[in-house]
């Protein structure tokens, strides 16, 4: 049996927390090199896993598959293959830089690196399960560190937010658990396997594939978010402590996105055909409506939150477009969505730490005190309002250019959302950096060292796939095509 | 069979009946219920061992009244384990005095019996002696705290509304004999079967069996008595009463609707999908509100009934696993929290939800318990009560009653409100301060930490604890050797 890599990723950060478990209260920092140690480890697996992977190949591969349930025909099967690889990197380096980042929780760390790394593994098990129950599983298992993460250690309506999140994404899930068994009953022979669905789902009625996509759509479309059930979004951006909104933009709202590209389109092919339109007006909401209403916003980090609401409308209208191109686009935005607003949200930590305020009013003329921290903000605004040569403006441009065959309207009314995008990030650039000085902020500190270890890989993944985007469209252009072919879509 | 080959499958009721006389006399010179209580384990664990596992195959015992079959087994096995739990909860229930151990350990060995009769009886004169008998020891049980007004207010409605229940279905059984000439279920069965009866009667006199049933299973709107009852028992009977009356009451509904009156299938199951929804429903909106744990785990458990009722009212193989699955899941979780209750309450003194605020602080492990609990029983995976839910529901989509699935799946969001109220008290909010105080009796903060931890009588929560959480876990992660005993014990 070959090194079972995969499940390695998966629970190293597992077996971290119930190490931390069992270490003295006391001991604060063995539990910080504990946690740092397990999600660097699963980075570094991770890395060697994007570095083994072959591109070209479109079949899934490190697969391992061991009964689970036999009776169900539930097994423990996971694989990875270019759709999967590059969120799994994604959530490995979001998972070691937002562990650094933790290092500012000053209360019931034990509790703390115990909660992160068990989501950790929530999220990893997500991206890499190929059976649907176990799929189920790890997407739940997310929910209850979220919760915990949140309601402990958030900001002032930690409660009213924790309870929001878990109650609404819960009841999108148990939705799609009811579209899991549905779609278990209906194969022939009864399977959980993804792979095996994908094959036989299409010969599923179309009325009938409608039901099902519904299903699905309310578990996804809550965790994406989707407008109209994007309001848990602020409430739990704004209440979680810094490394947690990095993991819950980073990579909980690609878990969403991730669904439509895993289980809904291949699966149910005609039903996705059937909603390109619902999906392609609702996306255009998300970025025009997400872009309004991030330009409202005097609190910083939720003008990012609303921002993502915006971000994570292009994902949606690349998917409609059920082009090679849009998806590509898609897929991409989620990759890059995920480094930029992460390190958005730890740019805003970073200011929150030492001003203990939020308010884009507030501040002004930060530029002279903090110089570091302006080079690193701007750097991240400008990928985040769309650039080129940074990363952000490949997949929107890839996204907007294949919702352009199909939707050429709504196309265009999306394309104003980047100028509100870039009207808003640089009001705020102008309100928090440029201007002069809010006196109160004399003494304020530049950023420190392990914050900028934190935030500089993270530009050099945004440089690189700005300047030369192949390097992620290698790994996942042959599966998105693969995937096109499939659905029926259309292979430009 | 007749009675004297009978005996060789009885012998676990028989030891059972021995030691339950023998703890009574044993009770007049031993005060301690640690030791009355590990002599009653001794006897469960002998009455395990003598489970007639190896026979298996199914026998008639006692002139067709009872019967000996893998599905009786298994429910006699989960009275054991809910009895063997509720003994050791019971160890460290503070608010018992040690005087009345003998009798309370007596009533609780001889309900296990009355259980084990109940589970395998196959006549239905048989199975109302035998429950009845359960319910008799459950009202005095429910009452034993006598110098305690609640506790004798629960005894009373229990007793009111069981009386009634037990009458109602008593009814139904002299319709049943009046139409068949019989009450053996075997023989029913074959004239069911036959077609030679009057379906419309028939009917008729089976939903007043399942009114009577309906009361030991907590439905609606049989559930009346059970936010009292549950509130005034003593802990450990509450934890017993949410527990073992309702698995048997299920097993029965399942050997007299789904074995012996098949037939009449389409006649009921509409109604009883009604009612599925309904005390999930209730059971629910009724728990969200509740400011004291044992009546708000009490509405769970109503609501928990509904969710079980789905699997039977679908009536596949697969429902009916699914039934029994949950049952298993519903036992030790249900358990679970309610030993943590005790624990709680031995600290603060009282059950009222607030008073919970920052357990986790005082009490880790116990919060984290009392939190894993509370989370099987919402149905996060991968705890046992998940998998509990998936086969219930799958049950339902298999079978096409998709408005049952999606009303148990909502009613699942619904709860985890209330069921993470709890949490959020332990885990999100500070410990109270006495500053803080309203007009509630209340002991906190100034006792030592390590209050007598250490002695037989919390040890022995904490192993009831221990073995239920490790029960859910280990049915949740592994379901599939569960599944494989479930799936060997069906009808």
């Amino acid at each position: 049996m070959p090194f079972p890599l995969l499940t390695s990723i998966i629970f190293l950060p597992l077996l971290g927390g119930v190490l931390i478990l069992f270490t003295p209260k006391d001991k604060t920092g063995l539990m910080k090199s504990i946690a740092t140690a397990a999600t660097g480890v699963a980075l570094v697996l991770a890395v060697i896993l994007v570095v083994k992977f072959s591109c070209g190949d479109t079949e899934m591969q490190f697969v391992e598959r061991l009964p689970w349930i036999p009776q169900m025909n539930i097994n423990y099967h996971l694989g990875v293959d270019g759709i999967s690889i590059g969120l799994v990197f994604l959530t490995a380096l979001l998972g070691f830089f937002a562990c650094v980042g933790s290092y500012g929780i000053k209360e019931r760390q034990k509790e703390y690196y115990f909660l992160y790394l068990l989501l950790n593994t929530g999220m990893l098990g997500t991206f890499l399960a190929l059976d649907l129950f176990l799929f189920y599983v790890f997407w739940e298992i997310v929910l209850v560190p979220m919760y915990f993460l949140i309601g402990i250690w958030g900001g002032p309506r930690k409660e009213y937010a924790a309870i929001k999140f878990f109650i609404y994404t819960l009841a999108g899930s148990v939705f799609m658990l009811l579209s899991i068994l549905a779609l278990y009953f209906t194969s022939d022979p009864h399977t959980f396997s993804m792979l095996e669905l994908a094959k036989s789902g299409n010969t599923l009625a179309k009325s009938f594939q409608i039901i099902l996509f519904v299903g699905f759509y309310l578990g996804f479309a809550i965790k994406v978010p989707v407008f109209p059930f994007h309001t848990w979004l602020p409430d739990a951006h704004v209440e979680a402590p810094t490394p947690i909104s990095v993991l819950l933009a980073g990579v909980l709202l690609k878990m969403g996105g991730y669904g439509f590209f895993r289980i809904s389109f291949p699966i149910l092919k005609d039903a996705a055909i059937y909603f390109a339109l619902p999906f392609a007006i609702l996306g255009a909401i998300n970025i025009v409506y997400g872009a309004f209403v991030a330009m409202a916003q005097t609190d910083f980090k939720k003008m990012v939150a609303y921002s993502s609401v915006s971000h994570m409308g292009f994902v949606m209208l690349g998917l409609a477009s059920m082009t090679v191109t849009g998806f590509n686009g898609a897929l991409m935005q989620m990759f890059n969505h995920g480094v930029i607003t992460g390190g958005m949200f730890l740019l805003v930590g970073v200011l929150y730490d030492r001003a203990h305020t939020r308010d884009l009013n507030k501040f002004g003329g930060l530029g002279s005190k903090m110089p570091v921290y302006s080079g690193i903000l701007i750097v991240f605004t400008l990928a985040s309002l769309g650039l080129p040569g940074l990363s952000g403006f490949i997949s929107e441009f890839m996204s907007l250019m294949g919702g352009f065959a199909a939707f050429k309207l709504i196309t265009i009314i999306s394309v104003l959302g980047i100028i509100i995008t870039a009207g808003y990030f640089l009001y705020m650039v102008q309100r928090v950096l440029l201007g002069p000085l809010n006196p109160v902020w004399f003494n304020i500190g530049d950023i420190n060292k392990r914050e900028i270890f934190t935030l500089v890989p993270l530009m050099i993944v945004i440089i690189a796939i700005g300047v030369y985007p192949l390097i992620i469209l290698n790994y996942q252009s042959p599966a998105i095509a693969n995937l096109i072919r499939h659905i029926g879509g259309a292979l430009f | 069979m007749n009675v004297v080959l009978s005996l060789k499958y009885f012998l676990p009721e028989l030891i059972l009946t021995g030691f339950a006389l023998a703890v009574l006399i044993l009770g007049l010179f031993v005060k301690r219920r640690a030791v009355l209580g590990v002599f009653c384990l001794l006897g469960i664990l002998s009455a395990i061992s003598f489970m007639p596992q190896s026979y298996r195959a199914t026998a008639p015992l006692f002139s067709n009244m009872l019967i000996n079959d893998s599905f009786s087994e298994f429910f006699k096995e989960i009275t054991l384990l809910v009895m063997g739990l509720v003994i050791l909860i019971s160890m460290g229930y503070k608010a018992f005095s040690d005087e009345d151990a003998g009798e309370y350990y007596f009533l609780l060995m001889a309900v296990a019996v009355t259980m084990m009769i109940a589970v395998s009886s196959n006549n239905l004169m048989m199975i109302y002696i035998a429950l009845e008998a359960v319910s008799l020891i459950s009202y005095i049980l429910v009452a034993f705290l006598k110098r305690d007004n609640l506790s004798s207010e629960a005894g009373l409605k229990y007793f009111l509304f069981g009386a009634l229940a037990t009458g109602v279905m008593l009814y139904g059984i002299s319709f049943i004999y009046g139409l068949f000439g019989t009450t053996d279920l075997a023989a029913i069965s074959r004239t069911l079967t036959a077609g030679n009866a009057n379906i419309f009667a028939a009917t008729i006199a089976l939903i007043l069996i399942l009114a009577g049933l309906s009361f030991k299973c907590a439905l609606v709107p049989f559930h009346m008595w059970v936010p009292d009852a549950y509130q005034g028992a003593p802990t450990p009977i509450t934890a017993f009463i949410s527990a073992g009356p309702k698995a048997i009451g299920f097993a029965i509904l399942i050997r007299i609707f789904l074995k012996n009156f098949f037939p009449l299938f389409p006649n009921w199951s509409e109604l009883v999908s009604v009612i599925a929804i309904i005390t999930m429903t209730a059971g629910n909106i009724l728990a969200i509100n509740q400011e004291n744990i044992k009546r708000m785990l009490g509405y769970s458990s109503i609501a928990q009934a509904g969710y079980i009722l789905i699997g039977f009212v679908v009536g596949t193989a697969l429902g009916i696993q699914g039934v029994m699955f949950y049952l298993l899941a519903y036992v030790l979780m249900n358990l679970g929290a309610f030993g943590c209750v005790v624990l709680v309450s031995n600290i603060i003194k009282n059950d009222y939800i607030e008073e919970y605020s920052g357990l986790s602080k005082r009490e880790p492990a116990l919060a984290f318990l009392l939190t894993m609990f509370l989370l099987s029983l919402a149905g996060i995976p991968p705890l046992a009560g998940f998998f509990g839910k998936f086969l219930v529901f799958a049950a339902a989509i298999q079978s096409k009653y998709y408005i049952l699935a999606i009303a148990g799946v909502a009613n699942s969001v619904l709860a985890l409100y209330y069921y993470v109220k709890v949490v959020k008290f332990m885990y999100l909010d500070e410990p109270r301060t006495s500053a803080e105080g309203r007009d509630r009796p209340r002991v906190m903060i100034a006792e030592p930490k390590k209050h007598g931890f250490i002695s037989v009588e919390a040890g022995a929560v904490k192993l009831a604890l221990i073995i239920a959480l490790a029960g859910i876990l280990i049915i949740g992660l592994f379901p599939a050797p569960f599944l494989s005993w479930i799936s060997l014990s069906l009808l």
